[in-house]
């Protein structure tokens, strides 16, 4: 971190600006890029002195890492289809390519599609790569990509982007390197939704991913362990040129965060997913080690149900949202990884964050005005809290405090990590969720804000919300988009059943040797695909 | 336990007489009851898991479930079947060898435990023994000089031991001989162990932590059985002919306390198998323990079932050796 004191930077905006610096951006560009970010002009100087030193350091072909995630059990899947956690993502990004890639500011690049059009954003047309070959050799054909992504139709499939999948109404093969989709509704994100990992692309017919997974991705599967390990080696005849550089990768998980952190510090690993902000000092105190920090939309967010009382009084729902203390949240539960945030899921990195939004500040007095008005004074309210939600235990007792101020009982119920997605969230009036970042709006607002969506958290229903979701969706010009995106931030930070204290940064442990690390903002392991690009230095 | 022991109680069979009470009939005996006890246990853990809030297809499709696809994988798992029809498919699998398929991982049950198994089994046998040895000598030697400084000392030291709990033996040793010193690696993978100093660098850490847990239990439970034959009238007689203090503890004491001490070991070890989730999680050593772990959080039953039962067989197995063991060591039992 010693960079961020001399340009003010952290390591996802340098690495977006070194990564167009290493596209051949003009020093225009990138004073429009970093103006874009808000960093200040004096920085410039100094980091295109950073960006000459990087290219300086040209990636090295060989050598072995193994990365550790938090997580590995039987459940552990070759089958894209299923990725249920970052350890399924990060392994079906060794073995599989997508149609398109997502980059640092998560907007989509094409991949195994080297063109993408569409028709009012109903039809789309995806022009395939000629010179992609699968593992075993056999050609990309569009019967591969139309045989991936209609599986996740079929309910025996049981692919957990079922719900995203049926929006296809047809797939086909247009040509010899082309595939035709066709929505039921326009959407304008399709690009987007199609660089998750669930949406890499398989061998035609395959079915059987116990063992084999043979896809077009940077790395051929060596060895499948479910629970203990995943082995990679260089796939040479991959259709990114000079890529991957690592001979081979290794993939572990060790559920317990010491002990993670541990096997970085004595060597075992040479990176590791989710440091808690608490092991940060530890790991950087180290000499040849470091922490990558990501700012991602990753939130925590306190739920007051509309369909419950006495959740469903909009003057109750105020008080709670004036009651989190947002900045001890940031500095004290999440040591400063994190970014404040204002009652709407979109992040300040997103391209359409809404920036002229005022800030709802912590206000015990405007909270006790509110639970009067609500008539909850001198009453007792439940909240359920879990370790499943990331730091919900602790702002919920820091809650609690202030809300004993505004002179309502907050009584905190900590219930067990397992099943909690299943027997608690969303079936309490008021609860905490833990939402992972999406990368479109449209997926944010929609899995989880529309009336009719499934995980509607807080239950809200809003007419206009609705009707602005579907526009927008069907908008191809993107200031109308921009704009309608903003009005809906409007509406959630108003109206809306949840308050969201912080946005969280992933954190990422590395040992120094380990060069090419990044950010792009969906997760950790630079969204999980770090594999292919990264490098060990000499 | 009293009803198996009931069912299988000789006297429903024509059994010759001469059969029953020889070491033989014992054993048989047991393995039949055994079984019995395995197949309660099997009731008993299918019953409790049905239980548990949601099934494997839920737990499977987590938050993007929909009823369409719970419905298709519970098809496709068999959990459309009523539970006593399901049971009893197992156990019809169990009879014929086939432990059936696991549900999360898509494999033959036996192929995932077939991984695991040797290497639950190398690791409590490396720590048993290394353990069982130390844990006779501390026990002996504390009772043979009972009251006086070593003992207190040796007390002291097996009291200590089995207080600390072992994630914190385990962390310990981890920031001291992997992160500061360097000497061993933090993790037990135990999958590119080739050479010999590489076996060693790789379950040192391991073992020690498991010899901390196991060690004290059975010191002292060794050192109580000794002390209880030492304040008996023969070892008296033996001390007025002279015989020196370690003869009359090896030699005379000590064959009689075999009975006890066998117990105490074999329900030590029986901990090896099962309860060393923690080292497992710790080192991330690939055992069995933690395999059952992810198939209860999965609601894998095939899995579930499968760990349960080995587990089980290796008690009942443990148990059996230590009763032939004190048997065989006594020959008053012996010739009965």
């Amino acid at each position: 971190m010693d960079d961020k004191k001399t340009f003010s930077l952290d390591p996802a905006d340098q690495r977006r600006i070194l990564e167009a610096l290493g596209r051949g951006a003009s020093r225009r560009d990138v004073l429009r890029l970093m103006f874009s970010m808000g960093i200040m002009a004096s920085a410039a100087g100094g980091l295109l002195s950073v960006a000459t030193n990087a290219r300086a350091q040209t990636p090295r072909k060989g050598g072995r890492i193994r990365a550790a995630t938090t997580s590995s059990s039987t459940a552990d899947t070759l089958d894209p289809a299923k990725g249920s956690n970052a350890t399924d993502y990060t392994r079906h990004n060794m073995f599989y390519s997508g149609l398109t890639q997502l980059d640092a500011s998560l907007a989509p690049q094409p991949a195994l599609a080297e063109e993408i059009r569409s028709d009012k954003a109903t039809v789309w047309t995806f022009k395939l790569r000629k010179d992609v070959k699968f593992h075993d050799g056999s050609p990309l054909t569009p019967a591969d990509v139309v045989y991936s992504l209609n599986r996740h139709k079929e309910a025996a499939t049981a692919s957990k982007v079922k719900t995203v999948a049926d929006q296809f109404s047809e797939v086909k093969a247009s040509g010899p390197n082309e595939v035709k989709v066709t929505l039921v509704a326009p959407n304008a994100d399709l690009p987007v939704i199609l660089a998750a990992s669930h949406f890499l692309i398989v061998k035609g017919g395959a079915r059987d991913f116990s063992a084999t997974a043979n896809g077009t991705g940077p790395f051929k599967l060596k060895e499948f362990q479910p629970g203990v390990r995943s082995v990679g080696v260089r796939n040479d005849g991959y259709w990114k040129a000079g890529r991957p550089y690592l001979d081979e990768v290794e993939l572990i998980g060790i559920q317990d965060e010491p002990a993670r952190v541990n096997a970085l510090l004595s060597g075992d690993v040479q990176l590791i997913l989710a440091v808690d902000p608490r092991s940060t000092s530890r790991v950087r105190a180290t000499p040849g080690y470091g922490v990558l920090e990501t700012k991602s939309g990753l939130y925590t967010d306190l739920v007051a149900r509309q369909d419950a009382a006495p959740t469903n009084n909009p003057d109750f729902v105020m008080a709670m949202k004036y009651l989190i203390d947002r900045e001890q949240a940031k500095n004290a539960v999440f040591r400063g990884f994190a970014v404040v945030a204002n009652d709407q899921p979109i992040p300040p990195s997103h391209r359409y964050y809404l920036a002229g939004l005022p800030q709802r500040p912590y206000d015990v007095d405007k909270a006790k005005f509110h639970l009067q008005k609500a008539g909850m004074a001198g009453k007792s309210v439940q909240v359920v809290a879990s370790p499943a939600a990331n730091g919900s235990i602790d702002m919920a007792v820091l809650m609690q405090q202030s809300a004993q101020k505004a002179g309502l009982t907050l009584t905190v119920n900590r219930v067990p990590a397992d099943g909690y997605w299943s027997n608690h969230w969303m079936k309490h009036p008021l609860f905490f969720g833990n939402i992972n970042p999406r990368p479109s709006a449209d997926q944010l607002f929609t899995q989880f804000f529309k009336s009719d969506a499934p995980w509607n958290e807080s239950g809200w229903k809003n007419e206009q919300f609705d009707q602005l979701v579907l526009a927008a969706r069907a908008e191809p010009d993107n200031e109308k988009r921009r704009k309608m995106y903003g009005d809906m931030q409007v509406l959630v930070h108003e109206k809306c059943g949840i308050g969201i204290p912080v946005f969280l940064s992933f954190l990422d442990g590395y040992n120094s040797k380990v060069k090419g690390l990044g950010s792009v903002p969906i997760g950790g392991f630079m969204g999980y695909m770090f594999a292919e690009h990264v490098w060990v230095d000499g | 336990m009293a009803e198996a022991r009931a069912l299988a109680s000789p006297r429903r069979f024509a059994v010759p007489a001469r059969w029953r009470g020889t070491i033989a009939w014992l054993v048989a005996n047991r393995l039949a009851s055994g079984a019995l006890t395995l197949v309660i246990v099997s009731m008993v853990i299918f019953v409790i898991t049905g239980w548990l809030p949601g099934d494997a297809a839920q737990e499977a499709l987590g938050q993007s479930a929909t009823p369409e696809t719970i419905a298709a994988l519970r098809a496709q798992y068999g959990l459309d079947k009523p539970p006593h029809i399901r049971y009893l498919h197992w156990l019809q699998g169990l009879l014929t060898g086939n432990l059936g398929q696991s549900f999360t991982a898509n494999l033959p049950v036996t192929e995932l435990i077939a991984g695991r198994l040797p290497k639950s089994l190398l690791l409590a046998a490396v720590t048993a023994a290394v353990s069982v040895p130390i844990a006779l000598t501390i026990g002996i030697l504390s009772a043979m000089w009972r009251g006086r400084a070593l003992d207190r000392a040796l007390n002291l030291a097996t009291l200590s031991m089995v207080a600390v709990p072992e994630f914190l033996v385990a962390t310990i040793a981890v920031l001291v001989f992997a992160v500061k010193l360097q000497w061993l690696p933090a993790l037990s993978n135990a999958v590119d162990v080739s050479t010999p100093a590489q076996f060693v660098r790789t379950y040192a850490m391991p073992v020690l932590t498991l010899c901390f847990v196991v060690i004290a239990q059975m010191a002292r439970m060794t050192r109580a059985a000794v002390i209880d034959q030492l304040s008996a009238s023969y070892v008296e007689m033996a001390v007025l002919k002279g015989a020196r203090p370690a003869r009359v503890a090896l030699r005379h004491a000590l064959p009689n306390a075999i009975g006890p001490i066998a117990n105490a070991v074999a329900l030590s070890l029986s901990y090896l198998l099962g309860g060393v989730v923690i080292v497992e999680t710790i080192f991330n050593y690939p055992g069995l323990a933690s395999l059952m772990v992810d198939a209860v959080t999965n609601r894998d039953m095939p899995m579930v079932q499968a760990c349960a039962m080995i587990f089980c067989f290796a008690y009942l197995l443990l148990v059996l050796i230590a009763d032939l063991v004190a048997i065989l060591s006594n020959p008053r039992l012996r010739h009965r």
